[in-house]
């Protein structure tokens, strides 16, 4: 409980810093303070609106206490060229982004998980060597550059899948839930998923070929072979269960690296999420937008590492407090 | 200490600073190039950073065409979308400039971004964690707090809103790289010295009188440099890798050849669609040699100086 308690604390410490370094990111760059909020596309009202709500008048310090209290209250001011508060557009494209990540985590995470214990099965053998270096491979390189192959080869030479967004054009539905079951969404998010996961399954794959080697030297495990168990039993439900655990806290952290990590991919497939919302902002200079996309980036990432510090130190009772720091 | 006790307590030869981190650095290359032998890995990394960098050195004699030249045949007829022959022997671009040429020249600006990148991460996480190691308390806590901040934020954003805000530049490209990554290289080496400070040869020295910045950079140093080479070799892989994303995005300098430029400039001019494979593979593959060549490095060396720490 104590534990909790303290890197609770920490992460809100964490939280402060990055707003505070993104105040001081906009507020620094080119131009006029002013011009983090206000644009001439926006109408005249909208601007004394925000000039008002953001104390755009006031003293550098007073705004940065405005700024915080307006974060709070989750008001990010209003896009330059959408005219929509910033908070709208974002929750409007991140659900896109997040069953992007986590249907490209979980095919990573079951196939590198599975492959690599077979790998520690097979030790040594012509497989296993090749595939090592064919994972590094991979690993190394661009996300964005292994979509373009899997673009060309499957929605251009083939014609098997789309080419990119994440839905036809003049597709209508219900509700959000209606439009991620529909075969329309799925097929538009095959490609993408397809690069992601290529990318993505070389971590839980090493981590759990090493896992299941060390482990399967452990004590438990010649117990187990002593007992007579089968094969089978020993490598499935002594083993495997022992080296999984890195893997879970490696998920949740991929989780939190991968929603900032997809830019690319998103910008390959057009696929509408949080990245390319935030590369869309940086190059039209649309500051407020561009400030809430990072925003919400980091908080997603901070989360999913304090997420993966407490499973870390529940699963593994041997995790003194120390260790983590 | 006053200068004139020194030769009466301590009668052993004194060496400098600098000779000594010169033959640690001689020995850990010796070690290195020793393992090589016996590893596959490294032989095979260090096998293609030497032709890359032969590259990078030799890409005037070696590149056939100005890579931003725009060319003509013969008959006067722009030379775009040519397949790869004798005359381009990649092919050209859809604007009729050299794919064959960009990419000699792609090398060069790849090595500059993934070496410079390299020595300043791994020279500025090596001072944080030394400094930080060694002092412990208040100092070690306010930097290893700063390293959790540069952990917390999203890598590739970062870099994205720094570039967008300040324009586009290799130098704004490795010092983000440098902000967002020293926390792994201090952190790692901190640690190590953690155990270092408390060795007998440490305790000697400290008791003979050596000052606290001789201990650290005579003593410790040499024994920790080993692991700032591995850190830094990793390091020019991830330089290369964001580089290149920022160049696909449309964030990269307009006047440099990179293979991320190259891709992006595939991608944007329909070289997908229209099947040009012999535009947009070899610079991606190019990127994966040299980025698996660092790993392939790392993986040698970590088996050979830190059988425990591979995980």
């Amino acid at each position: 409980m104590r534990l909790l308690l303290e890197r609770l604390l920490h992460t809100l410490l964490v939280v402060w810093a990055v707003v505070t370094i993104l105040f001081l990111m906009f507020r620094l760059m080119p131009g006029s303070p002013l011009a983090a909020y206000l644009h001439d596309n926006l109408s005249e009202e909208q601007q004394n609106l925000i000039l008002q709500q953001f104390g755009l008048d006031r003293p550098l310090w007073e705004q940065y206490f405005i700024y915080l209290g307006n974060l709070l209250q989750g008001e990010l001011g209003v896009s330059f060229f959408q005219r929509r508060p910033v908070l709208d557009v974002l929750l409007a494209v991140f659900p896109n982004t997040i069953v992007l990540t986590l249907s490209s985590l979980i095919v990573a995470y079951v196939f590198g998980v599975l492959a690599g214990a077979y790998l520690a099965w097979r030790r040594n053998s012509v497989i296993e060597r090749a595939a090592v270096p064919a994972v590094l491979a991979i690993r190394a390189a661009p996300e964005f550059w292994i979509g373009m192959v899997l673009l060309a080869i499957f929605s251009f030479e083939l014609g098997w899948l789309p080419s990119g967004g994440a839905n036809s054009p003049g597709m209508f539905y219900d509700s959000e839930i209606d439009r991620f079951l529909s075969l329309d969404f799925l097929r538009h998010l095959i490609l993408p998923v397809l690069t992601l996961a290529l990318y993505l399954q070389g971590l839980p794959l090493l981590l759990m070929r090493s896992n299941m080697l060390e482990v399967m030297h452990d004590e438990f495990v010649t117990m187990a072979r002593m007992k007579g168990l089968s094969e089978w039993s020993i490598v499935i439900r002594h083993a495997a269960r022992n080296a999984l655990l890195p893997v879970l806290t490696a998920f949740a952290l991929g989780v939190g690296v991968s929603v900032g990590g997809n830019v690319v991919v998103e910008i390959v497939f057009s696929w509408p999420g949080i990245g390319r919302l935030l590369v869309n902002a940086v190059a039209t200079l649309d500051y407020p937008l561009a400030q809430g996309a990072f925003l919400l980036i980091a908080l997603v990432l901070i989360f999913m590492n304090f997420v993966a510090d407490m499973l870390y130190s529940m699963l593994d009772p041997r995790v003194s407090h120390a260790r983590v720091a | 200490m006053p200068a004139s006790l020194e030769p009466a307590t301590l009668p052993r030869p004194t060496p400098a600073l600098w000779p000594r981190l010169v033959r640690a650095v001689g020995r850990a290359i010796a070690r290195a190039a020793a393992q090589l032998r016996r590893d596959g890995f490294a032989l095979a990394g260090v096998t293609i950073y030497t032709v890359f960098a032969v590259v990078a050195l030799l890409a005037d004699v070696l590149a056939t065409h100005d890579p931003m030249e725009i060319l003509f045949l013969p008959t006067g007829k722009l030379a775009a979308n040519i397949r790869p022959g004798a005359d381009f022997l990649l092919g050209t671009t859809n604007l009729g400039r050299d794919i064959y040429s960009q990419l000699i020249h792609g090398t060069r600006s790849a090595l500059l971004v993934g070496l410079s990148a390299a020595v300043v991460v791994a020279s500025l996480g090596t001072v944080v964690g030394l400094v930080s190691g060694y002092f412990g308390g208040r100092i070690d806590m306010v930097m290893m707090r700063f390293a959790d901040v540069a952990l917390s934020l999203p890598f590739l954003p970062f870099v994205i809103v720094l570039i967008g805000f300040l324009g586009a530049s290799i130098n704004i490209i490795i010092m983000a790289v440098a902000l967002l990554l020293w926390p792994n290289t201090a952190r790692v080496i901190r640690s190590q010295v953690l155990s270092l400070r408390e060795r007998a040869y440490v305790e000697a020295a400290r008791v003979t009188g050596a000052s606290t910045w001789r201990i650290m950079f005579v003593h410790i140093a040499p024994n920790i440099l080993p692991l700032s080479f591995l850190y830094g070799s990793i390091a020019i892989g991830w330089a290369i890798l964001t580089e290149a994303s920022v160049s696909f995005l449309g964030f990269g300098s307009a006047n440099v050849v990179s293979w991320g430029y190259m891709l992006q400039d595939a991608f944007a001019s329909q070289a997908l669609s229209r099947g040009h494979f012999n535009w947009f593979i070899p610079p991606g593959l190019c990127i994966v040699l040299v980025v698996v060549a660092g790993f392939f490095i790392s993986r040698g060396y970590e088996e050979i100086f830190f059988p425990k720490l591979r995980d």
